[in-house]
């Protein structure tokens, strides 16, 4: 279990890594989906297999089929050809400090926490997470179904060709 | 009864004014006239009813107050007595005259929907200010009529002369309106009302005869009425005035609101009684204005410059009768003077028109034969004008005035105003024969478009020639129950030798003047061609140069102020916020590129050094 | 085998927190920057269920539920601006789209 949960933290994190140094859409999105399923396998090895299994169907399932269908669709090239920004390190340095100074800060945080709290693998059901949610959380599940409702809508308006209004907004914009 | 018709006479001319002020264009230029003229006719028609069942007693009633503040509580009331009738009856009589007579002049013209609203505004004004009951709702019609004035003045405001007009007229009155509000405030803070029956009621209590607080009021209110009438110092917006359309000047710059003055000074009597050194200079300033502009008018090219100068000297006679102390002269004086100015005005109106627009003396000429109506009206408003004896209205009027200033001992008034009798007698023949006589002197005089419509072209024309008569004459009621007995009434000695006086000055004028111009025409030519001559009709021609001083003494001044002031250092303290505010808004406006990076990088920079404070405080805590 | 301590499980979601945030601030295409918002996300989403399995209550992964709507819908939005901003600008690059003139 343990062994389990290092491992996959590694392929998740190694995955991250891949993700955003990578110049190649759909290679990107390969290593997301890696990251994705690494980290339900942290799932599975914390004793949270619902949660793993949502991540597994809901996340690298569905949000990340949602990701190649656009890809594809858009027919994306790889970026590194034109992007020789990479050879610049006053571009990527600044941001990566930043990122490094706050993964430090936040691990000192953390590493401050009270010790001792360890995760013994113990399962936590479909049926407690069920109870909880159609319990007293039942406010959460309307505010998700609302929230759901509204990004539909939305993505649905935004998402529609409108040829007409687009070029002349095109001839608006300069 | 006699309420309601008063009510009516002023509310139909709001009304009309409201319509025609709202309609937004939607009305034709047929039905802007109709209710334009139709709204004042019906006025004039509810005077008449006021007229005929007016008892004969003063007639008071409040419609409302105004505000209720502790003591100070302005009603909204009208009193109809004698002298107010009297105003009522020349403002909607001759004013619906005009309104009928300006369908012919104004007719193809764009913006009549607009003439007709001011016009209809001024007369409810100039009714608001003869009616009212108080001081302060005088103030409101007196600040009304200066508002419609001004509009009217600048009617054609596609020139821009003509806005500048209406703005020396606007400010020039202003000035004098500065003085009567501060009038005002004087005589509420003494008296405690305004209501003009009160007033004069409480002034002689209150105030000793002569008294510096009775001469202060009588002076400031006196302002107002100079500013309002054209009278020196503040005369100098008449002349300008002239650039509204003619029907305006015959019923605001000469009928009626330039006499407003006049009937102001002539309704707040027992004050000014209180002071005789205030009503001393009344005297002086009627006899100094009566001459300049008698002067003035000789050596005017423009018909309506002539014209205004002359109500200018008219009016100067009024307020000389009111320094006498014959209040009932002057309002006499202001009757016939409404008819027979507002006949000259429409004359010259009429003869403009059918010149096409031409309105130089020395481009007119031989009119007489082509327009024969225009020719009628000048000679009865002209014979009126240099009081003609015995048949003409404004010889009563005027020998009415010089009488009383003889009569109460101002012999120096009185020379003066021999002197503008015989001065009237030349401007007025001059402008005749310049008009109507001699030669044409252009195309347009020469081709002119005589007025054909006998309803509005002829009828207005025609009444106010008759009015202009002695018939006018008769109209005239006597006042002597409103005003205070003249203490000097009674002495008519020496009142024959005088009217040969009077008479004599007029008819030497009229010689004078034929003299002059027909037979001397080439000498007086010559002599005000050079030399003396030439300097003294510019003198004249700009009215003694009025203009000239007050743009010397006043206007560039304070424009050097106004230019030095632009650039004080309160007003750059002022500015050092927009100043600083400005160079925020670059420095900002710098850090919003557009870029999602930098708006991400700038969010993480701040959370990270949030974290790391608190990591820090955190470990030093512990 | 005395289990995992809590904050390992942490420090694993907030190395992949920092990894997303860095792609998001280095990356120019709209398509990364995207991805590496869902990386913070379920970073996030690790961090609630560490918490849920180490404290043995479910109330974590309720939150974890509304986490991955968010994600989902966010998602939605997101690839549906994406689309119209490509279909403007024939280009994902966000610097080259900007219109802003600072």
């Amino acid at each position: 279990m343990e062994l389990g949960f290092y491992l996959s933290g590694l392929v998740a994190v190694l995955a991250t890594v891949g993700l955003i140094s990578g110049s190649s859409p759909v290679h990107a999105v390969v290593y997301l989906i890696v990251s994705l399923i690494a980290v339900a396998l942290v799932f599975f090895a914390l004793g949270a297999p619902f949660a793993g299994a949502l991540e597994i169907i809901v996340y690298a399932g569905a949000i990340m089929v949602l990701f190649v269908f656009v890809v594809m669709m858009l027919n994306l090239r790889p970026e590194a050809k034109r992007d020789p920004l990479w050879q610049r390190p006053g571009y990527w340095l600044g941001p990566s400090l930043l990122a490094l100074v706050l993964l430090v800060a936040l691990v000192a945080l953390i590493g401050d926490g009270q010790a001792g709290m360890t995760i013994d693998g113990e399962l936590i059901t479909a049926r407690d997470i069920g109870l909880t949610l159609f319990g007293p959380w039942l406010i959460v599940v309307e505010l998700a179904a609302i929230l759901l409702l509204a990004a539909l809508v939305t993505a649905s308006h935004v998402g529609r060709r409108n040829k007409p209004r687009g070029n002349r907004n095109r001839g608006g914009t300069r | 009864m006699m309420m309601a018709a008063t009510l009516l006479s002023f509310l139909l001319p709001l009304a009309g004014a409201i319509v025609l002020g709202f309609s937004g264009g939607r009305l034709g230029p047929r039905a802007s006239a109709a209710i334009g003229v139709g709204s004042v006719g019906l006025a004039a028609l509810a005077t008449a009813w006021a007229l005929l069942t007016f008892s004969g007693d003063s007639q008071g009633f409040t419609l409302w107050t105004w505000v209720s503040v502790g003591e100070f509580q302005p009603t909204m009331g009208v009193v109809v007595d004698r002298l107010s009738l009297v105003m009522m009856s020349i403002i909607t009589g001759v004013g619906f005259l005009i309104h009928l007579f300006a369908v012919w002049y104004m007719v193809g013209d764009a913006g009549i929907t607009r003439f007709y609203a001011w016009m209809n505004l001024f007369v409810f004004s100039m009714l608001v200010l003869v009616l009212a009951d108080n001081l302060l709702l005088l103030f409101l019609g007196w600040e009304g009529v200066g508002l419609c004035s001004y509009g009217l003045i600048g009617y054609y405001y596609q020139n821009e002369a003509n806005g500048r007009a209406a703005f020396k007229a606007f400010i020039v009155t202003r000035t004098g309106d500065v003085f009567l509000a501060l009038g005002l405030f004087l005589i509420f803070v003494e008296l405690g009302t305004l209501d003009i029956g009160l007033v004069l009621e409480q002034a002689p209590r209150v105030w000793a005869e002569g008294s510096v607080t009775a001469n202060l009021a009588a002076l400031l209110v006196l302002g107002g009425a100079l500013g309002k009438s054209a009278q020196v110092p503040l005369h100098t917006w008449l002349p300008d005035a002239m650039a509204g359309p003619t029907p305006v000047s015959a019923l605001i710059h000469a009928a009626t609101m330039v006499t407003a003055g006049v009937y102001l000074i002539a309704r707040l009597n027992g004050l000014f009684l209180l002071a005789p050194d205030v009503m001393w200079l009344v005297g002086i300033i009627g006899a100094l204005s009566l001459l300049l502009a008698a002067f003035a008018a000789l050596a005017q090219t423009d018909i309506k410059r002539v014209l205004a100068y002359s109500t200018m000297s008219q009016i100067g006679y009024m307020f000389l009768a009111l320094g006498v102390g014959a209040f009932d002269a002057a309002i006499f004086h202001l009757m016939t003077h409404a008819f027979f100015k507002a006949l000259l005005f429409l004359s010259a109106g009429a003869v403009i028109i059918s010149c096409h627009h031409e309105q130089d003396l020395s481009r007119l000429g031989g009119l007489w034969r082509k327009l024969p109506v225009a020719y009628a009206g000048f000679l009865a408003g002209g014979a009126s004008l240099v009081a003609l004896p015995l048949v003409t209205a404004g010889f009563f009027s005027k020998d009415e005035i010089l009488w009383q200033a003889m009569a109460s001992g101002h012999y120096g008034l009185f020379a003066a105003g021999l002197t503008g009798a015989v001065l009237t007698g030349l401007y007025t023949v001059r402008l005749i024969l310049g008009i109507f006589h001699g030669q044409p002197r252009s195309d347009h005089a020469r081709h002119p478009r005589p007025g054909t419509s006998p309803l509005r072209h002829h009828l207005p024309l025609a009444i106010l020639a008759v009015l202009s008569t002695f018939v006018g004459a008769w109209l005239y009621p006597g006042l002597e129950v409103v005003f205070p007995p003249r203490p000097d009434d009674a002495t008519n000695a020496g009142h024959t030798l005088f009217q040969f006086l009077a008479t004599g000055a007029v008819l030497a004028g009229l010689a004078l003047a034929g003299w002059l111009f027909l037979a001397r025409r080439r000498w007086l030519d010559a002599k005000v061609g050079r030399g003396l001559g030439a300097r003294l009709w510019i003198l004249f021609n700009r009215a003694w140069g009025f203009d000239a001083l007050f743009d010397r003494t006043l206007v560039r001044p304070w424009q050097t102020l106004v230019r030095v002031l632009r650039f004080d250092f309160i007003n750059l303290g002022m500015n050092l916020p927009a100043v600083i505010a400005r160079l925020c808004n670059a420095g900002l406006v710098r850090s919003q590129d557009g870029q999602l990076r930098t708006y991400a990088k700038v969010m993480v920079f701040g959370a990270t050094v949030i974290l790391v404070g608190l990591v820090m405080t955190q470990g030093g805590g512990a | 085998m005395t289990g995992i301590p809590m904050e390992h499980g942490l420090i694993l979601a907030v190395i992949l927190f920092s990894l997303g945030l860095a792609g998001l601030m280095l990356r120019r295409s709209m398509l990364f920057v995207l991805m590496s918002l869902e990386v913070m996300l379920n970073a996030a989403a690790l961090a609630f269920v560490v918490g849920s399995t180490a404290w043995n209550q479910p109330e974590g992964q309720a939150m974890f539920l509304l986490v991955i709507t968010l994600a989902a819908a966010e998602a939605s939005v997101g690839l549906a601006l994406m689309i119209q901003l490509y279909q403007r600008f024939r280009s994902l690059e966000l610097h080259e789209v900007s219109r802003m003139r600072g």
